[in-house]
């Protein structure tokens, strides 16, 4: 960190925010917050230069049109690929995933490039993959269990230098296999929830990162009390 | 007779099954049933239901009017409200956006009212942009119809630029966070104060033929009529002053039209008011961020506790992420109760806004549980719809 407030940048809300991305930003600002770690929030919109100077960049989900707008846009202005290279933590959730990898294909069979971040490629899959998710976490990443809803067309294949986040015990997540993927300090999802919400494990660990501070654990009980039901929901998906 | 056994058995209020059997029997139900009526349809993401109540009550100026009153707003709950009306001349018919294109194929209607595009449900109705790209299509293949559109709604513009002929309406309400980029070619759209345009392409705020002021439409022909509704909020003005317009569009006068529809003050439960242990209720609908952000706006307006109410049933959506789209902040340092069968990912939602709150999921002990006197309840479809037949069998 250049001075002690972690900045957060929400990368293109007004592209990207189609599945309460914002949400993610809130926690790990909050998270901050209660820890006495100062920290803000810097929304960069569609048309804004994307600052590569900041400390956590969110990166959500959007519709077709507005990933493509997107990717062109961080293309163009390539701030968060210039944090991303010098070790700033980057969370990519749904649209995240897609755009990061080295390419994406839609259901229209027309093949984009990717930002290039992280090793994996896209494609559309036969049908859109719905419903809560629940996995366990792969190579020791993060404690308990990982929480979401899913609601993509899109599978990702990993390619060796990119680790999934978890392993699917219900739902598809990548490939009906593995779930995320990460890269360095680059997390990506298919999960909303949105995701940090509902997994604040993740929260921290992306904190963590950031700040290189080992944080404790915060007691929030309806956050507790929000995965044992989503848990429970998830069996429920699995038993149907 | 299927009203009443679809009553019975508590799976509605009885307004589809009636018309659900007439669509198997006759699938042209729709067409037969509209062909020589004067027919008005009403469409968009929010404000569906009382726009149709104002507008159906405006035209009753003209004559007998058929409508769906009780927001069974799909093809069957059409059929069954224009076979209990079959002489009617007129029809008001409250439409989903996703069956807006087959059901205004059918009924080729004279007006058409947009009121706004934002999201909702994303996992059953699809994405916004989908949903603007239909009614476009379908708008533009609209033969001698008028198409009453909200020309501070990004999306609504774009649907509604090729019609036949169009009304724009400024209401003062939009919900710009679905259209940062332009629906037609996917450009940044440009704001200036009300005035918005693409930075590229040709699509920008037409010029409006009715505004909407505080408590005031502003007719074509420069006259200014008091709205005085009975209803609360920003929007329902915009629906009021919509609603308007169509009627206007059908050959109903201005002021008789306001005079008519200022008398709506509770639709399908919508803004009632229950009494219960010693506490006035106020029943409040809201579905999605925008409706949720224009209701905290209105309940702003007192500082009464709150229950807010959240289900996650197919027909509210069951991803809950757009509650991260709510400006719950606003509620800060008021008592507030979290409820309904996703009363918990509420509570986490109020948790991160700094909201103090307590979680008890039923929401009429929720209302108990609250100091005696008036208490605001917003709950979103199914919690809205359950806890209004509970209230009014209790």
């Amino acid at each position: 960190m250049s001075d002690s407030t972690v900045r957060i940048a929400l990368v293109l809300p007004d592209l990207l925010g189609t599945y309460g991305d914002f949400g993610n930003a809130v926690v790990l600002d909050k998270r901050l917050a209660w820890r006495g770690i100062s920290s803000e929030i810097i929304s960069v919109n569609f048309g804004e230069a994307v600052p590569d100077s900041c400390d956590i960049y969110v990166v959500g989900g959007g519709e077709d049109t507005a990933q493509t707008l997107a990717v062109r846009h961080l293309r163009d202005n390539p701030g968060l690929q210039r944090a991303a290279a010098r070790g700033a933590v980057v969370l990519g959730v749904c649209a995240g995933i897609q755009i990061f990898g080295e390419k994406f294909t839609r259901a229209d069979d027309v093949t984009h490039p990717g930002l290039g971040l992280i090793d994996s490629v896209s494609y559309a899959g036969g049908s859109r993959a719905i419903g809560e998710v629940l996995a366990k976490p792969a190579n020791g990443l993060f404690e308990g269990f990982l929480t979401g809803f899913e609601n993509h067309q899109g599978r990702t294949e990993l390619g060796p230098a990119a680790q999934p986040l978890a392993h699917v015990t219900v739902g598809t997540g990548n490939d009906g296999k593995v779930e995320g993927a990460v890269q360095g300090k680059i997390l990506c999802t298919y999960l909303h929830g949105p995701v940090l919400p509902r997994n604040p494990q993740i929260a921290d660990l992306l904190i963590e990162w950031a700040t290189g501070v080992k944080l404790s654990p915060l007691d929030l009980p309806a956050v507790t009390r929000l995965r044992a039901e989503r848990s429970k929901a998830a069996g429920q998906r699995a038993d149907a | 007779m299927s009203s009443k056994l679809s009553q019975k058995m508590g799976l509605g209020a009885g307004g589809m099954i009636g018309g659900r059997v007439a669509l198997k029997l006759d699938p042209q139900a729709l067409r037969r049933l509209t062909t020589g009526r004067r027919v008005a349809l009403v469409t968009g993401t929010n404000g569906k239901t009382t726009s149709t109540m104002m507008l159906s009550r405006a035209v009753t100026a003209l004559g007998e009017v058929a409508t769906n009153h009780s927001g069974a707003n799909m093809p069957d709950g059409h059929v069954t409200a224009l076979s209990k009306q079959p002489d009617a001349p007129y029809a008001v018919l409250e439409v989903d956006e996703g069956y807006f294109p087959a059901v205004a194929a059918a009924a080729q209607p004279d007006v058409v009212v947009l009121l706004n595009l934002s999201r909702d449900q994303l996992d059953r109705v699809g994405e916004v942009r989908t949903i603007e790209r239909s009614l476009r299509d379908t708008i533009a293949r609209l033969r001698g119809c008028t198409v009453i559109a909200n020309c501070d709604d990004i999306m609504v513009t774009s649907a509604a630029k090729d019609a036949h002929r169009v009304v724009w309406v400024a209401t003062g309400t939009g919900w710009h966070h679905d259209s940062a980029s332009c629906p037609r070619c996917g450009e940044p759209i440009r704001w200036q104060g009300e005035h918005w345009q693409c930075s590229t392409c040709d699509l920008a705020r037409p010029k409006p033929d009715w505004v909407t002021t505080d408590g005031f439409l502003i007719a074509p022909n420069a006259s200014k009529v008091a709205l005085s509704l009975r209803l609360p909020g920003k929007f329902n003005q915009a629906n009021a002053v919509m609603a308007t317009a169509a009627a206007a569009a059908l050959g109903v006068q201005i002021e008789e039209a306001v005079r008519r529809l200022r008398g709506v003050s509770n639709v399908a439960g919508r803004y009632r008011m229950i009494q219960r242990s010693g506490h006035t209720a106020r029943l409040l609908l809201s579905k999605n961020p925008a409706g949720w952000s224009e209701t905290l706006t209105v309940v702003k307006e007192s500082d009464h506790p709150a229950v807010l109410v959240i289900n996650a049933n197919e027909a509210d959506g069951r991803d809950l992420s757009w509650l991260w789209d709510v400006p719950f902040e606003r509620l800060r340092g008021r008592t507030v109760i979290a409820s309904g069968e996703r009363a918990t990912d509420l509570a986490v939602r109020l948790t991160y806004a700094e909201v103090e709150h307590k979680i008890v999921p039923d929401p009429l002990l929720a209302i108990d549980a609250l100091p005696e006197g008036a208490v605001e309840v917003i709950a979103n479809y199914t919690a809205f719809r359950d806890l209004n037949a509970r209230s009014a069998s209790e």
